[in-house]
This record gives structure tokens, sequence and C-alpha cells, in this order.
């Protein structure tokens, strides 16, 4: 089914210089599967293409159930040099959330049920 | 090696955290070290403006009443203080809390240690004059090509000096641009004789720091998880229980709000995170990679398993340079068209600054209620989206080399109230501020060229 990234996962993000970082974190091991495969630095790159304009990195941490993005020359040179509102790409975590993937929807399902406490958070 | 637990407590995130958290760390149960973590790149080159204007400032001042308030309870409890609020200045932090100490009767005079030399300012010259070019990182540019604009220059230092306060007898230890991840792994290092070449036990000190070095996002502040129902009225923020091994637990006093969960901990690890395999510091690299967490309920998360790698011979250098001038102005227009008057103001703002002949390297223009943090322009937006805009805040930054350009531009947003659309207000703030830009150069330096030089001194008032 077509969902939010925000239903499988949660997120952060700050700044690194101009670059802006976004941890994307999964909420169950089968969601981790499902966002390791959709959410691509290319997708991530297509969807800052207002503010991003340079290259994604993408980064792996499969213990943390874990993507960790870095989106370069995204915030209008970073620091105090840049007159973006969020120079500091604060709320970076909560636009990339809104990207829309593809998921099993019993994946799905089981998150809500992370999300909502009637799971015993996420096995480890 | 001592087998016990060695508590770890987050008090401060950044100049201008929540000033009753120490206080509630301190009080709300057991801990045996409170960080303060006051500095960001940015604040350097602000630390450094106040001192140019009073040579006996340039620390965090929050810092003084904070820790001379509290003297007694950490006597009493015997709990010892690692702190960067010197910043810039760290005897003058000293002084400034020795004075403040002789209001405060304690049972006896607190041992305050000052760890200096990372400061490059005064020794650029003849360290760019022995070879070391402190060529930016990003651009490969040499710094000679805008050394006579360097505000500030500061080494980010490791944990040695602070072990070495600690060994001194150090109640409170104030350093300069210590990494923020030093103030926690430092105590754990000299509380549990790892040595320094003990690389996964320093790595797993380094990942404690990093869930410590932002205060309560650790602990629910700025979750995504479920904001709601996370109590941050009087949020815990977060402490490490470090054992030798280098395993550790992440948690919280647990009558305060906040709360500390794989949700929690896991978000405060990604953030600000490059590479994860290699995150650098001057004590070793730590594979962030390597993290086992689990969550055992009850505010405790589990760390195992964390790896690390022997640390580079470089230092980082944190460089700040005066790089132009800038100033943000704000004019609020209420609907109906809310954002097409804004966006008319803009043209109309725009059209005047050609006609004066000014020229800027940027002219930015943020709708703030119309997907500004998202970086939307309002023609993206559906006419139904736009029609439902109550009111947007147009923002309008500009960004130059000659001060009296920007300087004329702030002159020229008011204006606009009587000379521009209709339904406009929120201009009582008055005319924007002209700021200095500080732009930032990370450099490397070799290590030596910096540790021959630190300081540590400890003595009472």
């Amino acid at each position: 089914m077509k969902v939010r990234l925000e239903r499988v996962a949660i997120a952060r993000s700050g700044d690194k210089g101009d670059a802006a970082n976004v941890g994307v974190i999964a909420l169950s091991p089968e969601a981790w599967n499902v966002i390791r495969d959709e959410v691509t630095a290319e997708r991530v790159k297509a969807h800052f293409s207002r503010v991003c304009e340079g290259r994604v990195d993408r980064y792996e941490l499969p213990n943390l159930f874990a993507l960790n993005f870095l989106l370069h020359e995204s915030l209008g040179g970073g620091g105090t040099v840049s007159l973006m509102l969020d120079a500091q790409g604060k709320t970076f975590a909560a636009t990339l959330l809104q990207l829309e993937i593809d998921a099993p929807a019993d994946v799905v399902e089981a998150c809500d049920r992370v999300r909502s406490g009637e799971a015993s958070g996420r096995p480890t | 090696m001592s087998e016990r637990t060695v508590r770890v407590a987050s008090g401060q995130g950044f100049w201008g955290d929540w000033q009753e958290a120490p206080r509630l760390q301190v009080r709300g149960g057991p801990i045996d070290y409170l960080m303060l973590d006051y500095l960001a790149e940015i604040t350097m080159s602000i630390l450094q403006k106040q001192r140019e204007r009073d040579p006996s400032l340039g620390y965090a001042r929050d810092f003084v009443p904070l820790v001379a308030g509290l003297a007694p309870e950490l006597i009493a409890r015997e709990i010892r203080v690692v702190s960067n609020a010197g910043g810039v200045n760290p005897e003058g932090c000293r002084s400034a809390l020795f004075d403040a100490l002789e209001e405060v009767p304690t049972s006896r005079p607190l041992q305050v240690a000052v760890v200096s030399g990372d400061d490059l300012m005064e020794r650029l010259d003849s360290l760019l004059a022995a070879g070391h070019e402190l060529r930016n990182m990003e651009t490969g540019e040499p710094l000679a090509s805008i050394r006579d604009r360097v505000q500030a220059a500061n080494a980010y230092i490791g944990a040695a000096p602070i072990v070495e306060a600690l060994a001194g007898n150090a109640d409170v230890v104030i350093t300069g641009r210590s990494t923020d991840t030093a103030l926690t792994y430092a105590p754990l290092m000299f509380e549990h004789g790892w040595p320094a070449d003990d690389w996964d036990r320093i790595a797993a000190g380094v990942v404690a720091g990093h869930i410590n070095e932002c205060g309560a996002q650790a602990t629910g502040g700025n979750t995504l998880f479920d904001w709601r129902g996370v109590d941050l009225e009087a949020p815990g923020y977060p402490i490490i229980e470090m054992e030798s091994n280098g395993e550790f637990v992440v948690t919280k006093h647990e009558e305060l709000g906040g709360r500390v969960t794989w949700a929690t901990v896991s978000e405060q690890l990604v953030y600000e995170m490059g590479d994860p395999v290699e995150y650098i510091t001057p004590d070793c690299v730590a594979d962030f990679s390597s993290i086992r967490l689990k969550d055992l309920g009850k505010d405790r998360v589990r760390i195992t398993g964390v790896r690390g790698s022997p640390r580079t011979d470089m230092l980082k250098v944190s460089i700040a340079y005066r790089d132009g001038w800038k100033a943000t102005g704000t004019l609020v227009y209420a609907g109906p068209d809310a954002l097409a008057k804004a966006s008319r103001a803009d043209e109309v703002l725009r059209a005047r600054l050609d006609r004066l002949g000014l020229h800027f390297e940027e002219i930015r223009t943020e709708y703030v209620g119309a997907g500004a943090c998202a970086g939307l322009a309002p023609d993206e937006l559906s006419a139904a989206v736009r029609d439902a805009i109550p009111e947007v805040e147009l923002r309008v930054g500009v960004r130059g080399r000659e001060r009296d350009a920007v300087e004329r531009f702030t002159r020229e947003l008011a204006p606009l109230i009587l000379a521009g659309p209709p339904t406009v207000t929120g201009f009582a703030a008055g005319r924007p501020r002209v700021q200095e830009v500080m732009a930032y150069w990370p450099a490397l330096i070799d290590r030596t060229a910096v540790e021959n030089e630190l300081r540590v001194e400890v003595r009472h008032a």
C-alpha cells in the first residue's frame, strides 16, 4: 500500500556546515527492510529538490534499523552565512517523513501498533 | 580498574538551554558528574566578539550563577562538574566564578581547574609561519587567503587535560573548545582507568557523550515518535550509567518528566551524524554502526557492542572569519489573499532596492506560514491551499559585502506599511538589525602543535 514514510519510521535532522543530515529510524525490523529498499538517495534528492543543490549521501546503520542521509548544499551556505529561516535543517526530518513509499499492509499495521503502544516497543 | 557504575548527567545542551535542568539533575537522585555543554560552532565567534569589547568576558555567563548556586550541594553530594563554559576565556570564567562564590558559604573551598591552550588566535601567525597551512577542509584553500578576517580559531581538544584536572582533585573543570562528547567520556576514562589506546571503550564513551550533549533531545525533546504523549514540562535530562567494560545504560531521574526509550535514544544517536562508521573525535574514531541498543523498559536503554579505532594524528580546528553583512526583516499580511499581498510587497521591495542601485550577494524571500521550511514558492501551492492561508509572514533577507547597502535595505521595509499592499501588520519590533556574517572555516592541524601548549591548572578561590 502507498503510505507516507511517517507511518513506518521516525526521523531527526540537523546541520553539518552547509549540509543537512536526516536520520531515519524504522519502527520495526520489517519496516527497516522496507525503508532500506524504498528510501533511496535519488528519491530523497528528488523530495528535497527545492532546497538541496548538491548530492545526497546515504549510509546504513542496520543495528539501529536506521538510514542516514547527508544532503549537501542545502542550507543556503550554512551557519550564520545562511539567510534561510531553517538554516540548520531542523525541520527536514518531518519533511522527509512526508515522502510517499510502498509498504506491505501488515508491516504498516504492525508499525501502527508500535506507535499506539499496543506492541511493547520495537523488538531488538 | 573500578567495577562500579559511573553516572554522568547531562545538564545543558547549548548556551541558552533550560536553567532548571542542571539543578534537577543534582537534586533528583544520585549522579557522579554533571556535564554542561555550552558551545556550538557559532558560539565561539560570538564569545570572541564579547571579549574584544570587554577582556574579562568571552565565556558562557550562565554558567557562573548556576555553579555558584549549586556549590554547597555539589560538595555535599560529591558531584563534580565538567564544562566547556570557558569559551575563549576559561580563566575569566573561573575568576567570575570565584567572585560569585564569595557570596556562597561552602563547607570547604571549591577546587576549580582551567584548561587552556585550545585557543589558537594569538598563535595563528606563528603557526602559519611554521608551515601549518590550515587549509579549508571543504575547499582546500589555505588560510592565508582570509587571514586578516579571522575572528576566532580554536582546536577541538579531547579528554587528556580533563582527566589531568580530575586527577588533580578538581571539583569543577572549565575548558575552552573541548569537544562536546569529551565532557562526558573524559570523566569515564578517569574513573574507570581506561588507557588512552582502549579504542572500543573510549568509543563507547563517545557514544555516551553524543547522547548527553544535546540534553533533553535524548529524553523525549523533539521526538517524532509520540510528541503528544511526552511530559515535557519538567523533563529529566539524560544520565549515563557506564560500567568499566564500556557497556552502559541511558536513563533519567525517575520522578522527572521526559522519557527514555529505544526511539528517543535512537533519534539523538542519528542527530548531526555524518558517516556513521567514521565518527572522528580527538581520542578515537567511533563506529556508530556497531552500536547495539536494547530497550529495558522503565526509562532504561542499554548500549553495548561499540567499536572504535585509533585516533588520527590531526585535530580539527574551528575558525570563524568575517564575511560581509546581512539583515533579515519581516512583515505580516493578513487575508483574504494574504499570500498574494505578501508576494506583491516583495516585488515592490525588490523594485525599490533596484532603483537605489543596491546590489547584494543574495536576496532571499520566504513566506512563513506558506511552506517556507519546505522551500516552497507561492506558485507551488494549490489555489485551494493559497486561499485557506489566514495570514503569512513575509521574510526577506539580504547578504552583501558592503555594510552600507545592507543598512539601506533595513530602511526599506517600514515604508511598505503605508506605501505597499494592504492588511499589513507585525512591524512592532522595528527596523531589522545589521549583523556581521561569521563564516566557518574547518581545518586540520598536527595534534602535537596544539597538545604541547595545553595547560591545566587547579586552584581554589
